[in-house]
């Protein structure tokens, strides 16, 4: 049924305009004068006054508001600071590493955390199961970078296996590109592959108590098929939609991995931003992930109905 | 569910050995806790100096006997560091719990009781939700200056609306029940429905969701504080200690490492315990995300 999934779409129309607003409205509620906190605490009285009507902050409320969103609408996310460059263009400039770790990270949290969910469901109570989920328990507790400065010891500098940091570009040959990916992205992929994991089991648990399953396995068939072919499926909507909500894990350990490997994308924008106080890029660079994190989640909703034909959009 | 749950919680006197037989989780967690808690409060008498004491010589300095954990980049103890590291952490855990509890607990029952305040909130929710809690929490000390009361306060404005769409479903969920329905038939004092009925049946999913929250404000602090956005790079906290180290790392991975150690350890101490009170409350509403 189209109307469900229009419905759907429509419904995120409010989320991010609420998320539009916030982001806008922070420069105005917080306490203090932000002109004077973003300026630093060199600046002079000139200084803060140019980068209070830089920011549009001596304007009405929603005067500066209606120009702002307008301007949201047309791909113009403001003017850098720093840079005096616009910000959707240091935004596009930056997009393909963070693409690229996002996919890879996703792509290795989702191979390691199903069968294993998957396994420590089917033999719930045992040695597997109770080995996975502490390696579950562990993900959620180790910081990213922490991982990440492990695996550098280990794969880089001991072993001398990966270089220890940078990015290069696919364009510049898949070899290097994926030399250089790899240990960001494990070290992301781990620890997602955490929440994943535990949701697989509990829901793969749940199903495996059903009399089908009980049905499937007595008509002879194999554990395997049973658990892929009737359980697994039937677990696919929990699963993808945890996917979907670790997605905003993901953006936040973007944010460090990029960081900690040294990585030229939108994570390391925005802690360049932090450190030279360029809010619009950081209030840019909150809409783009934003945006992004609600229309994964509307796919995430609109693919329902792949997996269980009952749902129809 | 949540009612029948906590009749069932074992209580009896002998009660330590048997919650260790069925939850070890809470006792192992309990105990890593302790030990966090023991070195925040204990620091000035665990063999430490003042974590800000420069000493020339230390710098960089490989863990021995002098100094435990090494000296960092200016030559600064790094033991000490971290375990004074721990007040930080604890205290932004702490902090964030308490204030993300007590807005989102104000904002879930509005919400679960008072309709038309309900669509409006929760469209806020939704919104503050869809923004990673990194960013918001960036932008808003980006705006307001480094200092460890704000971090405390931006991270926890981006729990409340966790803790508000949890509350809101347990409200919503008991004034479905004959026994709450039949109190605001018979005029009992919205007060006082709240105080009886309300309230004790938030307790236990709020607290599995605490620790939850004390997990995940304790590693936000050391991630922004690692990016540049948290507390005051002077502040002994773990992860200025790790973002410092972080130049340095090939020659001196003890100045990443020992903090790192510190964290992870905490952290997982108040999952674990997290996931034994949900073991023995079992409470369908919390989630970890």
């Amino acid at each position: 049924m189209l109307a469900l999934a229009i419905r759907r779409i429509l419904a995120t129309i409010p989320v991010m305009a609420v998320v539009a607003i916030i982001v806008f409205s922070l420069l105005y509620l917080t306490p203090g004068d932000p002109a004077a906190v973003l300026a630093g605490e060199q600046a002079s009285i000139e200084d803060i006054n140019r980068l209070r009507s830089t920011l549009g902050l001596d304007q009405p409320f929603l005067v500066r508001f209606s120009q702002w969103i307008g301007g949201v609408f047309q791909g113009d996310l403001g003017i850098s600071i720093f840079s005096q460059r616009p910000v959707m263009e240091l935004i596009v400039q930056r997009l393909e590493p963070t693409i690229a770790l996002t996919i890879a990270s996703l792509f290795i949290a989702v191979t390691i955390a199903v069968p294993l969910g998957v396994i420590a469901a089917w033999r719930a109570g045992g040695l597997i199961d109770r080995m996975a989920m502490s390696f579950a328990v562990l993900g959620f507790s180790i910081p990213v970078f922490v991982l990440s400065y492990i695996l550098i010891a280990v794969v880089s500098v001991d072993l001398k296996l990966l270089p220890v940091q940078g990015y290069v570009p696919i364009a510049y040959g898949i070899g290097p590109f994926l030399e250089h990916l790899i240990l960001p992205a494990l070290s992301l992929g781990i620890i997602n592959a955490a929440l994943i994991a535990r949701i697989t089991r509990t829901t793969m648990l749940e199903i495996l108590n059903q009399d089908y399953i009980r049905a499937a396995r007595a008509k002879g068939l194999s554990v395997r098929r049973v658990l892929i072919r009737h359980a697994l499926k039937n677990a696919a909507i929990p699963i993808v939609t945890v996917i979907g909500i670790s997605f905003a894990l993901l953006i936040s350990g973007v944010v460090v991995t990029e960081t900690v490997f040294n990585i030229p994308g939108l994570g390391r924008l925005t802690v360049d931003a932090i450190l030279r106080r360029d809010y619009p890029v950081i209030q840019g660079v909150i809409l783009v992930f934003s945006a992004t994190y609600v229309v994964v989640n509307l796919l995430i909703d609109l693919s329902y109905s792949l997996f269980d034909p009952r749902i129809k959009y | 569910m949540s009612i029948s749950a906590i009749t069932q919680t074992p209580s009896s006197p002998t009660g330590l050995m048997r919650i260790w037989k069925r939850y070890p989780n809470i006792i192992i967690g309990g105990a890593m806790l302790a030990i966090a808690v023991f070195a925040a409060i204990a620091a000035p008498w665990l063999g430490t100096i003042d974590p800000q004491t420069i000493a020339p010589f230390n710098r960089l300095e490989v863990p021995g006997t002098e100094f435990w954990f090494g000296g960092d980049l200016v030559g600064r103890d790094v033991y000490s560091r971290t375990i004074y590291g721990a007040r930080i952490s604890l205290a932004v855990g702490l902090g964030v719990v308490v204030i993300g509890i007590f807005f989102g607990l104000l904002i879930g029952i509005l919400s679960g009781f008072v309709s038309w305040v309900d669509q409006i909130l929760m469209r806020v929710m939704d919104g503050l939700m869809a923004i990673p809690s990194i960013l918001l929490a960036v932008a808003l000390i980006s705006l307001t200056g480094a200092s460890l009361k704000n971090v405390i306060i931006a991270i926890s404005i981006a729990e409340v609306p966790r803790v508000a769409r949890l509350v809101r479903s347990v409200v919503l969920q008991l004034k479905e029940r004959p026994y709450v329905e039949a109190a605001i038939t018979a005029g009992t004092p919205f007060i006082l429905i709240l105080w009886r009925h309300i309230l004790p049946n938030t307790l236990a999913p709020l607290l599995v969701q605490a620790t939850y929250i004390f997990a995940s404000a304790v590693l936000t602090e050391a991630i922004l504080s690692f990016i540049g956005a948290g507390t005051p790079p002077s502040t002994p906290s773990w992860g200025n200690i790790i973002a410092e180290g972080r130049t340095v790392f090939s020659i001196a991975p003890h100045i990443v490492m020992f903090p790192g150690i510190a964290l992870s350890f905490t952290v997982l101490g108040v999952n674990l315990l997290g996931d034994g009170l949900r073991d023995i409350f079992d409470p369908r509403f919390v989630s970890r995300t």
